[in-house]
């Protein structure tokens, strides 16, 4: 029963939720969507800080709420970082840090040590919260949620308050966290850049309704995705270093259908790594160009066309092999190369961007 | 040179002790009702904030002559403590509590509630997610960080419960070492034409009211939010 099973329906004013998911039980799922979409409200249903009136909720076997079943967030084993930190200022950081730890039964399992090494904050734990940074107060905030030792974490937003600076600089902590603990992550977010750092799943909200679910490979090349995503569509691909190379400064990235060769960003052979790959900086050619700047050329096949949100552009799935592609073209070179599915073509990757 | 009576520091004694069992009874008897005012949506919040505002405008006379009503041998409280033997609570010091309880209440009540409102419902809902049930997150999470409310309220309820004229007369009279406060003292002094009297402890109340006040802004409450 290793899942999470969500059904909440409520209504209020201006503002219906109307969800049924089913969710990983492990791994990072991002619950992504414009502000007012739902996501927050979703979040703390299954934290239990707001009661629908109608719902289910089961966490891995635990039945939380459901007709005549509702167990007060106090006693549900999950930890909760908010978007602005809310530390207790009353209390230093190890103060803040021991609050859930020394309520919470089953913390003890769980190396204190581990955690404030985790997230960097072993100068700061005699300060009190209104000493640190914006930046040192949300990593405080993640490790006071850390501590309690959680069976499921639900991350709000923990970035939006931050700057780009700041957020850079929680943004690896985050996913050092990800790879080391094994628990289920609810993380909130409407920055594409983050889901694509971090998710492995990815719920689409929109008007409190679901519009779309599934692993973030899946869904993000989905043709008929219904959020509007702009210059941020695009799809990931897990890859493997392959190569270095030291004369270019260049690194070969292996996915399962082919390579890209990217900038050397001091990644190490073997290392894994996360490509996010923008429709905007994918082109397509009938011809295997020549003489081109451009040094990843890869050979596919067209899947789709569809039109883009923006009159004038086309969004064409290419497959190479088994591994989608989107390119953002425009509507008149798919008319002018007379574009169509099955159409053997040469895609051009203009930038591959690391996400991890 | 001003030689006190004995009086007077009897007057003064009494008043301190009224003002601190009433500041003691109104900070147990008060939080739970500013939680509920700074928590609630319920149609009742507004009637009951009105009412316990009332005693910020009433004449003092009439919170007096109503709780006398009711204290008295006639009034449903005095058959109370009549039946249970307590005899009757006019003209007793424990008559006088209660009826200042009743005077002081929005002194304490109403700092208590802004503090508890300006803390927002955030850092309960975080103490939640740490595992606090409601009575644990009151205690360790919304008591510390309204503490500025509390010394505000306090120090108001008990300065004004030293102030109080009006509702002393009505309900406690003017019994020596029983009842006779402060105010009532220099009230005593003038009627008797003891000026020199009347100004040694009018001076004193002086000294005292502006001392508190001078205080309270130099702590200048400042209920702390959520970091």
């Amino acid at each position: 029963m290793n899942s999470i099973q969500a059904r909440f329906k409520l209504d209020w004013p201006g503002f219906s939720l109307d969800v049924d998911l089913s969710l990983p039980g492990r791994g990072v799922t991002a619950l992504f969507g414009p502000s007012g979409c739902g996501k927050t409200t979703l979040l703390r249903s299954i934290a239990g800080l707001e009661r629908p009136p109608k719902g289910l909720l089961r966490v891995n076997g635990d039945l939380w709420q459901d007709d005549g079943i509702w167990v007060p967030t106090h006693r549900r084993p999950l930890a909760y970082v908010f978007q602005e930190s809310s530390l207790f200022p009353h209390l230093s950081v190890m103060g803040n840090l021991q609050y859930g730890r020394q309520r919470a039964s089953q913390a003890n399992a769980f190396d204190l040590s581990q955690v404030i090494e985790l997230l960097g904050i072993e100068a700061l734990l005699s300060r009190k919260p209104d000493a640190l940074s914006g930046g040192e107060r949300q990593r405080v905030a993640i490790a006071r949620a850390l501590a309690v030792n959680p069976r499921l974490l639900l991350m709000d937003e923990p970035l939006a308050a931050l700057d780009m600076q700041r957020k850079q600089e929680i943004l690896p902590y985050l996913e050092r966290m990800q790879k080391t603990l094994d628990i289920p992550i609810i993380y909130v977010t409407h920055a594409p850049d983050e889901v694509a750092r971090l998710a492995h799943h990815i719920v689409m909200l929109e008007h409190g309704k679901v519009s779309a679910s599934g692993s973030l490979h899946d869904t993000l090349s989905r043709m008929d995705l219904p959020l509007r995503l702009g210059d941020d569509r695009g799809v990931i691909i897990d890859a493997r270093v392959s190569e270095i190379d030291k004369q270019w400064h260049l690194a070969r990235l292996d996915f399962a259908d082919g390579a890209f060769w990217t900038r050397d960003q001091g990644l190490a052979l073997q290392d894994t790594a996360r490509l996010h790959i923008l429709a905007r900086d994918v082109s397509i050619a009938r011809e295997k160009p020549q003489q081109s700047s451009i040094q990843n050329i890869l050979a596919g096949r067209i899947d789709r066309c569809v039109d883009d949100d923006v009159p004038g552009s086309v969004i064409v799935r290419v497959l190479i092999g088994e591994t989608p592609l989107l390119a953002r073209i425009t509507a008149r070179a798919v008319a002018d190369l007379a574009l169509k599915p099955g159409d053997a073509v040469w895609v051009q990757v203009k930038s591959v961007a690391l996400a991890r | 040179m001003w030689t006190p009576d004995p009086e007077v520091w009897q007057a003064i004694w009494l008043t301190v002790q009224l003002s601190a069992i009433v500041t003691l009874i109104l900070l147990i008897a008060g939080t739970p009702i500013a939680w509920w005012l700074s928590r609630t949506s319920s149609a009742w919040k507004a009637p009951i904030a009105a009412v316990v505002a009332l005693p910020l405008v009433l004449p003092p006379t009439v919170l007096g002559f109503y709780l006398l009503i009711a204290m008295g041998p006639e009034g449903p409280v005095g058959r109370i403590t009549h039946s249970l033997g307590l005899g009757q609570l006019p003209f007793t010091f424990p008559g006088l509590v209660i009826a200042s309880v009743f005077y002081s209440l929005p002194f304490m009540v109403q700092p208590l509630q802004n503090a508890f409102e300006a803390m927002g419902r955030r850092p309960l809902e975080v103490a939640a997610t740490l595992r606090a049930s409601p009575l644990d997150a009151f205690f360790t999470v919304a008591v510390p960080m309204a503490l500025p409310g509390f010394l505000t309220a306090c120090v108001m309820t008990f300065a004004h419960t030293v102030g109080e004229f009006g509702v002393v007369l009505m309900i406690g009279g003017n019994l020596a070492g029983e009842t006779r406060v402060a105010s009532v003292q220099i009230y005593d002094y003038v009627e008797a034409m003891h000026y020199p009297q009347a100004h040694g402890l009018a001076a004193i109340m002086v000294a005292f009211s502006f001392i508190v006040l001078l205080l309270l802004q130099i702590w200048r409450p400042v209920t702390r939010k959520g970091v």
